[in-house]
């Protein structure tokens, strides 16, 4: 889908920019260098350590003040309300929590109010995102009718319509034989399936990870394996199939290795984390904090490490926000009952440089997860600095310290567990298609 | 109360949400306050006036009998205003969430609100919201602590003593809040804790609490001081958790053969309601050392205690 470039700052926009002074950093050539860039035409032009202080003739000049210029962000998994549950978000506020997030590019999820699995609603979702949304929108269409798993959606047309891969949402397709011939139809058309990998049997009922904090405070836990097992089936089935398969969101060591084999076998096989599972663990749900109630759920410290490591090796290829938006009404709820889902987009970046500051992870494959990796995932040109590619960008400054405030966020529901966290790393620009569509400090616009 | 025992008296809290947290101290002071309790309740004038003119709210959002009588017996005893409150499911349902609830009820100006949820942590949930005193009454599988004060008052009263007891608590302990309370305040007393059941009635990592886990009742009742039987709940009896009640009977159910594995002067207890036949034998419910029904008596005492106790931090006292 084309960018949306129409909200820019009304008519004002010069055809050159050029970025002097920045640390240029593209994970996608290993770049890390004092350096410049240029953008013609919402297309990079040219870049280099060239450019660092040489502006061309006529171009607006934005002095990175030797901040971070990178790709913009790039999240594969985003839930809206839109359409159907406007009131948690629109693609509107989704999109603003983006910008302000560093993210240039959004998958959204089919799990709406009705179910994306048609054709007529791939193009709405579109159209409203090219009316309303100020960075890049993709759609994830549903794999089976309904997410319910029994029959197999229009895969083609929906691709044809735009839908850049396929997913079952929230869960997962239960039963074998659908899931294979899923995987084995969507390889006719080189449609990427994405899936969530939970026993639905086995995590029925649950409402945290099971173990000892669980049994502490008397939640119903659902055991790691039954992530594992799904994962360890689709792997199968993708060795049957030879279909293209993206674990969505893992959240253990277990499930991990089970991709890292089938990687080494050089089945057609990646994988995915939520920035949840690389920051928090089971221990911050502490007194029944709904915020902290996610699927999968959050899980023990050593599932934390092993995914930060599973990263850092390239083992994991992409983080994602799974920003998902709920109100009040669902979260203020005794734990069991309340929603599912945390917001996420806003607090990407800097969640994700608490690992880099950590010690745990170097900044360039930390980036890597989420610009030129699920770029290449989604066969997207951008999430690079290169030649060419699209002028999607991102300018942060990865040690500035700040402090959460959910009411400052915006997204239009405010259900964050980084509330109230203490962060090291903002964005200060983020630009699409060579428009600034946000500026740390700025009112935000629309 | 006299003075020496008002001195040594050490409750500093406005709630009773958990036992997971009580000191010995402040679980050893209740029980005092309790033993004095069950004096009054056994003279003809039980009546005192240490809540008068305050508002007692029997908040329940699950069905009970016993707890609920219990509680509403404990506050009229202590001279207060009591109102029962039983909120079912349907009315949930119609859309008024928990915290409008406890939002409405904070608009009466109770002193107290008495609450069982069938969902872990929503006392404490409520209790956030409220400007009263909150005692929880049993919440999903997590706590319910004044059973597990009055099964340890009974204890004491029949053993003299609770520490260096070993006390086997047997049944479903997964979905029991009853087992996770008497856990802690067993522990805490310095008892021997002991859980036995099948696998499937076992939570997860649960002898990380501090327990002994046997899944053979005969190895886990050798040489106990207590047995205390847990209830069953109909609906885990048929094929999910276990394959009948008759085979729970035969490994789970107390009977008089497994029951000689105890020491011979080990005490029964259960927290009712009893389902006989299935977690125990009906002899043995009315066996010479049952002590269910001074656990019901002593359930009172120890409710009267408990609303003494977070009354001394109500304002205006």
């Amino acid at each position: 889908m084309s960018p949306a470039r129409k909200t820019g700052v009304a008519g004002s926009d010069p055809e050159v920019t050029v970025f002097l002074n920045a640390r240029l950093i593209d994970p996608a050539s290993g770049r890390d260098e004092p350096g410049g860039l240029l953008v013609r035409d919402a297309i990079i032009a040219d870049l280099g350590g060239h450019l660092r202080r040489n502006a061309p003739e006529g171009a607006k000049v934005i002095d990175c003040q030797g901040h971070v210029l990178a790709p913009g962000l790039i999240d594969c998994q985003v839930f809206t309300g839109d359409p159907g549950q406007e009131h948690r978000e629109t693609l509107k506020t989704a999109s603003f929590a983006a910008a302000a997030g560093g993210v240039t590019t959004i998958v959204c999820m089919p799990d709406t109010e009705p179910v994306i699995d048609q054709v007529a609603l791939v193009d709405y979702v579109q159209r409203r995102a090219r009316e309303r949304a100020i960075v890049n929108v993709h759609i994830m269409a549903a794999l089976t009718r309904g997410l319910k798993g029994e029959e197999m959606a229009e895969i083609g047309l929906l691709q044809r319509a735009g839908a850049i891969a396929f997913s079952n949402g929230k869960s997962s397709v239960a039963n074998s034989r659908m899931m294979r011939n899923a995987l084995l139809y969507a390889k006719d058309f080189g449609a990427l399936v994405v899936h969530h990998t939970e026993d639905s049997f086995l995590s029925a009922g649950a409402a945290m990870n099971s173990g000892e904090v669980a049994t502490r405070i008397g939640l119903p836990g659902v055991h790691k394996a039954a992530e594992t097992i799904v994962v360890e089936r689709d792997v199968r089935l993708v060795e049957l199939t030879g279909g293209r398969y993206h674990a969505s969101t893992l959240s253990c060591a277990e499930s991990l290795a089970v991709i890292r084999q089938a990687k080494d076998r050089k089945l057609p096989v990646t994988c995915g984390v939520s920035i949840n599972h690389l920051t928090l663990n089971e221990n911050d749900i502490g007194p029944y904090r709904t915020f902290f109630k996610i699927r999968p759920p959050l899980r023990a410290e050593d599932d934390r490490v092993a995914m930060v490591r599973g990263l850092a090796a390239g083992d994991i290829d992409v983080i994602v926000s799974s920003h998902d938006p709920q109100d009040a009404d669902v979260k203020r709820r005794p734990f069991a009952e309340a929603a599912d889902g945390a917001i996420g987009l806003e607090t990407l970046l800097a969640a994700a440089l608490r690992l880099y500051h950590n010690g745990e992870i170097q900044l360039l494959p930390l980036l890597r997860a989420m610009t030129i990796n699920p770029a290449k995932l989604l066969g997207l040109p951008s999430g690079r600095l290169e030649k060419g590619a699209p002028a999607d960008l991102l300018l942060f400054d990865p040690d500035v310290p700040w402090v959460v405030d959910r009411e400052q966020l915006r997204s239009r529901s405010k259900n964050s567990p980084f509330d109230e966290s203490k962060m090291q790393g903002r964005v200060l620009r983020t630009i699409v298609a060579g428009t600034c569509v946000y500026q740390y400090g700025e009112p935000p616009r629309g | 109360m006299t003075p020496a025992a008002h001195a040594s008296f050490h409750f500093p809290r406005r709630h009773l949400l958990t036992c997971e947290g009580l000191s010995a101290k402040e679980i050893n002071s209740l029980l005092d306050l309790a033993d004095k309790a069950a004096e009054v309740n056994r003279q003809v004038n039980k009546k005192r006036d240490i809540l008068r003119g305050r508002t007692l709210i029997n908040l329940f959002f699950e069905v009970s009998t016993r707890t609920q009588s219990s509680f509403e017996l404990a506050g009229k005893r202590m001279g207060a205003d009591v109102m029962n409150m039983n909120v079912s499911t349907s009315s949930v349902q119609k859309g008024e969430t928990l915290i409008d609830t406890a939002m409405t009820l904070n608009a009466m100006r109770p002193d107290i609100i008495v609450v069982r949820h069938h969902a872990a942590g929503a006392v404490e949930l409520l209790a956030q919201k409220v400007d009263c005193s909150v005692i929880n009454a049993g919440d999903g599988a997590h706590e319910h602590p004044t059973q597990a004060l009055l099964d340890a008052l009974t204890i004491r009263r029949a053993k003299g003593r609770v520490s260096g007891l070993t006390v086997a608590i047997c049944g479903d302990i997964l979905h029991s809040r009853v087992a996770r309370s008497n856990i802690h305040v067993l522990n805490t007393l310095g008892a021997n804790v002991r859980v036995v059941a099948p696998s499937t009635l076992l939570p997860s990592a649960v002898e990380r609490l501090g327990v002994e886990v046997y899944t053979d009742m005969w190895k886990g009742l050798e040489g106990c001081d207590i047995v205390m039987m847990l209830r069953l709940q109909r609906e885990r009896m048929q094929g999910a958790y276990l394959p009948s009640t008759r085979e729970y009977y035969h490994f789970f159910g107390l009977d008089h053969d497994k029951l000689e594995r105890a020491k011979p002067d080990a005490l029964i207890m259960h927290p009712g309601p009893m389902n006989r036949g299935v977690e125990i034998a009906s002899a043995i419910a009315d066996h010479s050392r049952s002590v269910i029904q001074d656990q019901v008596e002593m359930g009172v005492a120890v409710r009267m205690a408990v609303l003494e106790a977070v009354a001394r931090h109500l304002p205006n006292h």
